[in-house]
């Protein structure tokens, strides 16, 4: 053999932009803090188990599904964590320890591995485990009475289900600032507004999240909410109640923005988050269950690759059908 | 590299390089190399029918006729003895012969390259052009299937980084007139369309032919680009610009005619951009054939094991394993990479982000293209997702947050297309 030096060999571009999968999910993550550092200041201890619980759980059954596939170990690509800590998000601070172990199971192995891990899973695999939970223990994800015990100085009182019963009168001492403060209960991370909404702008700014979903399921509840309001003001809460409470900022920004379950093109992605937003609405409206986020973007992510159909032709291609 | 700003929501802004302050008198001339390496296409070849043999004497400008079985030959850049005949493949595997030539000190000119180049038909003149700067496409240009409308010649360079069309542009406006008036008198008289930076139209005026400016983000000087943005027409998906009746030429290779019809002799040498490690660039000019490790010690730029050596720039180029590769006649730049800067890939896959989507400038749908092909469904990519609409920008492999080689398997896919291809056409006769 000559004694030639020998160069790393591969195809163009050998240029990268730097982005990773492990960069997002860690920015999506951070980009949660705000909002379930609030949680767990308001609701102290059972909250912060809850967080960290759910994503070593999320991580583990990641892990062990690698194993079990004999896959490449894939927990560094922080999507389990990801998924982990949307769920606990997701969840009232008073969850027992084995709800949450199945609820990442669901999440992890059903509604992520089976499918064959990241970017092949056709649903949010944390609404996934939310949906199963929500229909499995409805007591324990009825937030008013899973948060019986806490005094935090506001209503202790879930709003969308006030609503629901009890009509807009009863919800008239919920003001929007008190909203956005995360004056309101529900879920971990699901009612500190302001929090949630940095959150979604810093993602939307790095490009981190297609901001064409998130605005456009915020503007399918705010239009639907405000003709629904308009029609009878005394049945139907006003558009700002809709947009701040339940998981209507959570699911626009972190939930209805995952990657693998929604559309690429810009018109699908308009279509499936302003038909996510009006399904929310009418589910909440009309429907029977309190909040419609979770089974809007289900709904949503099974018409996905319909919707996702819907492109423009390529150069060169227009000419076909001319 | 350049990477993604913190904040950045739309598609990559790439901006191809400019000449900056560069004068003609700062491209360095690289010494003669004592050893040459030529590159021939050689259909079907085998190296017994070859009619030149090792020891045989060529000298600069000397047309060899490959096989006398095939028309195909080659114009030789230097003067010496043939040492070496190898068989070769490209990179879309078509068949070479490589020609290692030991060079003699003193040029010694061939007499017939200049009654080849002003010969009155067209096809003798063109295989005296082809080899030279910039003119390796220069045959299909004299004889084209689809009657030439108009040539594009492009003073703006295919990458980012790259200057040596630019500053051909700048620096030889003048010879770009007559370059362009023999060009017309070879191919036909077309229309010619020479197409420059904004900052390069004085100097583009001086040619006489119409000038376009274009804006220099990425990828806008690639020949569908080109088509769609000045001439207005979209080429099919699949098909080449010349099939419309436009063709494409460079700046340097108009340069080369005017050179060769005026001094009589081949242009023989090549202005080529190279690219350091920490991305400072120099224009440089190579006699065609040295080898890049002559061009690399003159310069001083240390190459070590585990580096990567391209040719080309770092969107399109191609990446070799061994600096013996000669200076071709569409050497554009030589790009050098620590191997400390090197990009890996991983084994992810799409995770359906869609940030290829948004770079994508000819809106195929990537996401989908790559789960094909991954899958080695080709037709069903060329037929459902615009395979072939691909004006290999590699913006998608770019901005890939799997790391997935998608311009890899872009490319795999129509190479394999165009062997299922042969293979019909074969199989029916």
């Amino acid at each position: 053999m000559d004694n030639r030096k020998l160069f790393v060999s591969s195809h163009a571009p050998y240029w990268h932009n730097g982005s990773s999968i492990a960069i997002k999910s860690y920015n999506i993550m951070l980009a949660a803090l705000p909002a379930v550092l609030m949680g767990i200041y308001q609701y102290g201890a059972p909250a912060l188990a809850v967080v960290t619980f759910s994503i070593s759980c999320a991580m583990i059954w990641e892990l062990i599904m690698n194993f079990v596939m004999k896959r490449p170990i894939s927990i560094g690509d922080g999507n389990a964590a990801v998924i982990g800590l949307m769920l606990a998000m997701l969840l009232p601070a008073t969850t027992p320890w084995w709800v949450v172990l199945i609820g990442t199971f669901l999440a992890i192995v059903v509604g992520k591995q089976i499918f064959g891990g990241i970017g092949c899973n056709p649903l949010n695999p944390a609404l996934v485990a939310i949906a199963m939970i929500f229909l499995s223990w409805q007591g324990l994800m009825d937030f008013n009475e899973a948060l019986l015990n806490y005094e935090l100085g506001f209503p202790m009182i879930y709003p969308l289900a006030t609503l629901k019963y009890f009509g807009v009168e009863a919800v008239s001492e919920f003001t929007i600032g008190g909203l956005l403060m995360g004056c309101q209960t529900g879920g971990i991370g699901t009612t500190f507004g302001l929090g949630l909404i940095i959150g979604g702008i810093y993602l939307i700014l790095r490009g981190l999240i297609r901001w064409e979903i998130a605005l456009s399921f915020l503007a399918g509840v705010f239009i639907t909410a405000l003709l629904f309001n308009v029609a009878n003001p005394a049945v139907y809460a006003g558009p700002g109640f809709h947009l701040l409470t339940g998981y209507t900022l959570i699911g626009a920004f972190f939930l209805a923005t995952e990657d693998s379950s929604s559309p690429v093109n810009f018109i699908p992605m308009l279509l499936y988050g302003a038909l996510a937003g009006l399904l929310t609405v009418l589910i909440r409206n009309i429907g029977a269950t309190v909040d419609g986020v979770v089974l809007a973007i289900l709904m949503l992510n099974c018409a996905n690759p319909l919707l996702d159909k819907i492109r423009p032709k390529a150069l060169g291609k227009e000419m076909e059908n001319a | 590299m350049i990477k993604k700003p913190f904040f950045g929501f739309g598609k990559p802004k790439l901006d191809y390089a400019d000449l900056g302050g560069l004068e003609q008198g700062e491209v360095k001339d690289i010494p003669f190399s004592a050893r040459a390496v030529l590159f021939v296409e050689a259909p079907h070849p085998t190296v017994a029918d070859v009619s030149f043999k090792v020891g045989d004497g060529v000298k600069t400008g000397q047309n060899l006729k490959v096989s006398p079985f095939s028309k195909a030959t080659f114009t030789s850049t230097v003067t010496g003895s043939i040492t070496d005949i190898a068989k070769k493949k490209d990179y879309l595997g078509k068949a070479l012969l490589s020609v290692s030539i030991d060079v003699s000190e003193a040029d010694e000119w061939d007499d017939a390259f200049s009654d080849g180049v002003q010969a009155a038909e067209p096809e003798k003149t063109g295989r005296y052009l082809k080899g030279l700067p910039g003119l390796s496409n220069i045959d299909a240009l004299i004889n084209p299937k689809t009657p030439l409308k108009t040539i594009v010649v492009n003073g703006m360079d295919k990458d980012l980084l790259v200057t040596t069309q630019q500053m051909v542009v700048k620096s030889q406006g003048d010879d770009l007139k007559e370059g362009i008036e023999y060009l017309k008198k070879i191919t036909g008289n077309p229309n010619v369309i020479l197409v420059v930076p904004p900052y390069l139209s004085t100097e583009a005026a001086k040619s006489g032919a119409e000038v376009r400016t274009i804006s220099t983000s990425y990828p806008n000087s690639l020949p569908g680009m080109i088509m769609k943005d000045v001439l207005k027409q979209i080429v099919p998906a699949g098909a080449d610009p010349l099939s419309l009746g436009v063709g494409f030429i460079s700046a340097e290779g108009v340069a080369a005619l005017k050179f060769a019809i005026t001094e009589k002799r081949p242009p023989v040498t090549k202005v080529v951009t190279v690219i350091e490690k920490d991305e400072k660039t120099q224009m440089v000019r190579v006699r065609i054939g040295t080898p890049i490790h002559a061009v690399l010690n003159a310069l001083d730029i240390p190459l070590e094991e585990g580096d990567r050596l391209v040719i080309g720039g770092p969107m399109t180029g191609k990446s070799i394993y061994t600096e013996d590769m000669p200076v071709l006649p569409d050497t554009d730049a030589i790009m050098v990479q620590g191997k400390d800067q090197l990009e890996h890939g991983a084994d992810d896959p799409c995770v359906n982000c869609g940030e290829c989507i948004r770079a994508c400038p000819v809106r195929i749908p990537v996401n989908m293209l790559v789960r094909h092909l991954e899958n080695s469904n080709y037709e069903l990519a060329a037929t459902e997702y615009d395979l072939l609409s691909c004006i290999e920008c590699g913006l998608c492999s770019y901005v890939c947050e799997a790391k997935i080689p998608v311009f890899h398997y872009i490319m795999l896919g129509k190479y394999e297309l165009s062997l299922m291809e042969k293979a019909e056409e074969s199989a029916n006769g």
